[in-house]
């Protein structure tokens, strides 16, 4: 996932389970079932999972542009100086 | 939210926790509910009232029990406990409580009942103090949730009398 897709699933992933969770509560209230009120959760939650857990292609619409390897070597990664100061003597 | 893993993880938390709000909303909300019980005692008839040889007094009663629990049951109502205690006082308690009779009410269609039985508890009491006492006869009960909070009330009975002698 790119990083707008990532903000995305979480909003969404919060959402949904918010308004499962009020219309599972007001469902079950109004008909007077626990046992309604626990399945309409599970079911939300179960449509939650499906369409913000795994890696769906709508959720990669801004991709990262990663560099391409040949521009890579043209761009070498910078050497660590090497101190002798630190190499201090312990015996 | 970069993996599968943290996604999951993020959502089923998330899930649970909403569900703890949601017992709790729940649970809140049978404090709305109208609760009107009602109920009846009739002592049909002392079996037997005899001092035990280890010095206490004992009593045997049939009762007739009739009730109407069904407006405590609300949606979180896992099952109502009732049961029927005779109260009175003594020289040495302020307060005897003795539990005669109890059930289980696991559904509503069960809480309108009327039951005609001898005391399912021995009544006996902490010495021989039951000749000519005047006791109450309390139905309890706990009507235990599903999720949250557990109530419990009663209806209290009064003006029943033991005889003036053992049987």
């Amino acid at each position: 996932m790119d990083w707008q897709g990532q903000k995305l699933a979480e909003q969404l992933m919060q959402i949904l389970l918010l308004i499962a969770a009020v219309v599972a509560f007001v469902a079950g209230y109004t008909t007077a079932s626990f046992r309604t009120m626990m399945l309409i959760y599970a079911g939300g939650v179960g449509v939650t999972t499906l369409i913000t857990v795994p890696n769906w292609p709508f959720f990669n619409r801004h991709p990262l542009k990663w560099l391409d390897p040949s521009e890579a070597e043209k761009h070498p990664k910078p050497e660590v100086a090497v101190s002798s100061k630190k190499k201090s003597s312990k015996k | 939210m970069h993996s599968f893993g943290y996604r999951a993880n993020a959502l089923l938390t998330f899930a649970v926790t909403i569900l703890a709000f949601m017992c709790a909303i729940a649970s809140f909300s049978d404090n709305f509910s109208n609760q009107t019980p009602s109920a009846q005692i009739q002592i049909l008839n002392i079996n037997w009232f005899q001092k035990q040889p280890h010095g206490n007094d004992e009593v045997s009663l049939t009762l007739n029990i009739t009730a109407d629990l069904q407006s405590l049951f609300t949606w979180n109502t896992k099952q109502v406990f009732a049961f029927v205690a005779a109260e009175y006082k003594t020289s040495k308690n302020s307060l005897n409580q003795v539990s005669l009779w109890d059930a289980i009410i696991p559904e509503i269609e069960h809480a309108k009942f009327w039951i005609q039985i001898s005391n399912k508890y021995r009544f006996i009491d902490q010495g021989h103090n039951l000749r000519g006492k005047d006791f109450n006869l309390t139905l309890h009960w706990h009507v235990m949730p599903k999720t949250g909070k557990m109530f419990a009330d009663k209806i209290v009975m009064s003006g029943y009398r033991l005889p003036d002698a053992y049987r």
